[in-house]
């Protein structure tokens, strides 16, 4: 695999144009421009509104920001991207003003661009391995934003090519769950010419992106105009459908569904198990997100209900807590607390939406952690009780462990709370088939290469494999059982 | 897009619909659940399966207004069309020969009741059923449940029918009278709470059915959470049937009215429009 990839990358490099763009400006130049900044909505206008916060870099800007990218002999930008975009071949289009062009080469591996612009967590991949990180010390090429700029101009520019599809060969293939994972699987199948339909549990497509990832930083329009895309491939999506059981995988092998590929992430969440931990007023982050994001609570018009807090306490430190934290200070929250048993070095959140919120004034608690809470005669929490944590010395992974320090606790008064420490594996499509190898954690083991489980029809990626990962990754999965899948197939009819 | 196909009033407030959902139909056993949304701006209520035809693949539910979403839906007529219908949701309800077994049901109650009911007798059970409501109008699907069961006392509160007293009065004459080897008790929380401590003081094993606040209805959002047995329960995966004298019924009460201030102004709100359009 790692061998393909790096052709892949070394193709085209010592086209004319790109060698000739090289010459065009000399290295020292190029290291001596200064990183673009992402043009921002105000932090105290957008922490009441949920339009975008980062509102996108000009074509200019754009333009500026790929002269730096020096279009390394060896780029190693490309290592740290999970699907390997042939990140120095898209930069260089757009130094040269070919926009679509860029979008084009990001495709090639990419299916949702526009999506990964924004919230892959570029820090800790094709940024962090960049050779101005990596071997400069100085602020990495904006990968990211530039990304998404190019998506962006893509899809505005009215000229989105929808990607070719082989001929149909008629055989149906099922992607059950309609997240990352199974949208990128579902878009490869399509193209090298499967009937697909995507099978999915609530009553909108796109899994997290929809439910979880909330419009102030992911709008749904961006992702409803790639699902738009996949129909017009000839994917089919059918909502209000959960495999296992509105119809089993034995009856839609019956319908004459060949392979399966399961993206049916990780949608369980954690609480701690603390004393008063369901009181109302107490959500799990994925209740609170899909209220407000999924079933659009906070508008007048719609009928659900979510609980708005005056001081709100959102545990944890990841993008999930983040992101709930953000929308109770939309939702008016006169105070938002993050709390988070370790430092902030160690949140594992996007270091963008960590400053994001700072800027947003969200108080930031770390090294506390809830111990129990208190509700009023309603049941309603009214306080929480936390305990300060100090880090231990560092154990054999070198990761400073946050230990309690007793007699610590102090109470802090809260009206809302949001429960944002993780999430297991959905047990929904595993507790429906006896004989599929899971493992202790209840993911599901499957072939790394292949993405092949124990029944042979059946592949699986995603969240439900990695337990918890990127969407960046839930796409390389995606991707990879799609040519498992096809392989598979192949052999099959051969065989007979 | 589900359309329905039948809607017939058992009073005013309770209304029995039946809805096209051909895989549903298929799949669906006793006490399974499905989750409905109405509109584009609904929101996604949790409704149990009473019956179902998978000929004709459609299911039936029973369903009682109580606030904004069950009366938008009362006020629907055959022909037209529900957004969304997701399921079966839930576990089925374990089904064996006990011997006798009390069923109890409450107000609304009786709907999910009645599929468990005509398990319970087809696996060769004596079935005894008691119905119970407030008053008469609030007892529902009597001749269905007495075609399933050897014998059925209704209940009512008022007197108005039946026999004048609450369920648990009913419970308490079969259980002094007889051997019963099995209890099932489904209605209003307060309801299923009262009953199980009838049947506790007699130590006759007793299912419930829960009916916490839910949102997705597959284990993602712990909307529906109660403790049962000291531990976090999942209503929705880990149930809606659970053993009675497990849960925690001050809590999942507590739950139940986690809205009941927005629930409130919503449905006065609702009212007006209703009023205006009228
Ligand atoms: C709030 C939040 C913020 C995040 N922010 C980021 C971020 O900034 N950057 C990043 O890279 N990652 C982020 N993540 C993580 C990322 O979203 C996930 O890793 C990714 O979505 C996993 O994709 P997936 O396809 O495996 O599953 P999911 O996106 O979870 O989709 C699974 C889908 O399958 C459906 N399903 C489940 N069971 C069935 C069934 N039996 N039948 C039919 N359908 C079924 C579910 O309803 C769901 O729609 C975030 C996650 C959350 C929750
Ligand atoms: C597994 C299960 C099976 C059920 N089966 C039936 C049935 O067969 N027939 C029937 O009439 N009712 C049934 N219910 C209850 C039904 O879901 C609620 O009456 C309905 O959601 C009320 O919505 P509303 O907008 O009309 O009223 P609201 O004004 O919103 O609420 C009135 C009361 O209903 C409860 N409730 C509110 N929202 C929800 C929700 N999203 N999920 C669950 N309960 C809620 C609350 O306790 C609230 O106090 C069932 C509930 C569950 C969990
Ligand atoms: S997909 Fe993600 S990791 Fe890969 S280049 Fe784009 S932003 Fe970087
Ligand atoms: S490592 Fe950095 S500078 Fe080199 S090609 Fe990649 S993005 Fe450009
Ligand atoms: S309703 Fe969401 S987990 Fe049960």
């Amino acid at each position: 695999m790692e061998n393909i990839i790096a052709e892949y990358i070394k193709e085209g490099r010592s086209d004319a144009w790109r060698a000739e763009l090289r010459k065009s400006m000399k290295a020292k130049e190029r290291t001596s421009l200064e990183r673009v900044q992402m043009p921002e909505q105000d932090p105290l206008v957008r922490n009441k509104n949920i339009i975008e916060v980062n509102l996108g870099v000009t074509e200019q800007m754009a333009v500026a920001e790929a002269h730096r990218c020096l279009d390394c002999p060896q780029p190693t930008c490309t290592v740290g991207c999970p699907v390997g975009i042939n990140i120095p071949k898209f930069i260089k289009k757009i130094e040269t003003k070919d926009f679509l062009g860029a979008a084009a080469v990001i495709k090639e591996t990419n299916a949702l661009p526009a999506v990964c612009g924004r919230v892959c967590p570029q820090e800790k991949q094709c940024e962090l391995s960049c050779f101005y990180t990596d071997k400069l010390h100085a602020t990495p090429i904006a990968i990211g934003h530039l990304e998404r700029f190019a998506a962006d101009y893509e899809r505005n520019s009215g000229k989105m090519n929808i990607p070719e599809v082989a001929k149909s060969n008629g055989i149906k293939v099922a992607v059950v769950g309609s997240g990352p994972s199974g949208l990128a699987a579902a878009g490869d199948l399509a193209k090298f010419g499967y009937d697909v339909t995507v099978f999915e549990a609530l009553h909108e497509i796109g899994g997290v992106l929809k439910y979880g990832i909330p419009e102030f930083r992911l709008p749904n329009d961006i992702v409803d105009v790639e699902i738009e895309n996949m129909r017009k491939m000839g994917i089919k999506f059918r909502t209000n459908f959960i495999v296992g059981k509105t119809a089993s995988f034995e009856d839609l092998r019956a319908q004459g569904f060949q392979a399966f590929f399961v993206g049916s992430g990780a949608g369980l969440p954690r609480f701690m198990n603390i004393p008063g931990e369901n009181y109302n007023g107490i959500f799990s982050s994925n209740e609170y997100l899909t209220r407000v994001n999924l079933m659009k609570a906070a508008h007048e018009e719609y009928d659900t209900p979510v609980l708005i807090g005056k001081n709100v306490a959102v545990i944890g430190g990841g993008n999930t807590a983040m992101d709930s934290v953000r929308t109770s200070k939309r939702l008016g929250a006169k105070r938002s607390m993050i709390i988070y048993r370790s430092s902030l070095e160690e949140m594992p959140a996007r270091v963008e939406e960590v400053h994001h919120a700072m800027a947003e004034e969200i108080e930031f608690m770390n090294l506390h952690n809830p111990v129990e809470y208190f509700a009023d005669e309603n049941g309603r929490v009214n306080k929480m009780r936390v305990q300060k944590m100090k880090l231990g010395e560092p154990d054999a992974s070198g990761r400073r462990r946050p230990i309690p320090i007793e007699g610590s606790e102090f109470d802090i008064e809260v009206d809302t709370v949001v429960v944002a420490v993780g999430v297991s594996p959905n047990p929904i499509v595993p507790s429906s088939l006896k004989n599929l190898k899971m493992t202790d954690w209840g993911t599901i083991v499957v072939n790394k290469e292949t993405m092949q489980s124990s029944i042979s029809d059946i592949f699986a990626g995603g969240d439900i494999v990695r337990g918890g990962a990127t969407v960046i990754l839930a796409m390389g999965d995606g991707r990879k059982a799609a040519v498992g899948i096809h392989k598979y197939i192949q052999e099959k009819i051969k065989a007979s | 897009m589900n359309k329905i196909v039948e809607m017939e009033f058992f009073s005013e407030n309770v209304a029995k619909i039946v809805l096209e959902a051909p895989d549903i139909a298929n799949s669906r056993k006793a006490g399974h659940f499905v989750i409905i949304r109405l509109n584009e701006k609904g929101e996604r209520i949790p409704l149990t399966i009473a019956d179902g035809d998978s000929e004709k693949g459609t299911i039936t539910l029973v369903v009682q207004k109580v606030g904004v979403t069950s009366a938008k839906l009362l006020a629907m007529k055959a022909g037209e069309e529900i957004l969304d219908v997701v399921g079966p949701l839930g576990h089925p309800t374990h089904i064996e020969n006990y011997g006798t077994v009390l069923c109890a049901g409450g107000g609304v109650g009786v709907a999910p009741m009645l599929p468990i009911i005509k398990a319970l007798k087809e696996a060769g059970n004596k079935v005894i059923s008691v119905l119970a409501g407030r008053t008469k109008e609030l007892i529902i699907l009597e001749d269905e449940v007495k075609k399933h069961s050897d014998e059925v006392i209704i209940m009512t509160d008022d007197g108005s029918y039946g026999k004048k007293g609450l369920v648990t009065a009913g419970m308490e004459e079969v259980i002094q009278r007889e051997k019963v080897n099995k209890a099932v008790v489904i209605g209003p929380a307060i309801m299923m709470k009262f009953g199980s401590l009838t049947t506790k003081k007699y130590n006759i094993p007793t299912e419930v059915s829960l009916n916490t606040i839910m949102v997705d209805g597959t284990g993602m959002c712990g909307a529906c959470r109660v403790s049962v047995g000291g531990r976090t329960k999942f209503v929705c995966v880990d149930g809606p049937e659970f053993d009675a004298f497990q849960v925690d019924w001050n809590e999942m009460m507590m739950r139940m009215g986690a809205y009941k201030t927005q629930e409130h102004e919503a449905y006065e709100k609702y009212l007006k429009t209703v009023e205006t359009v009228a």
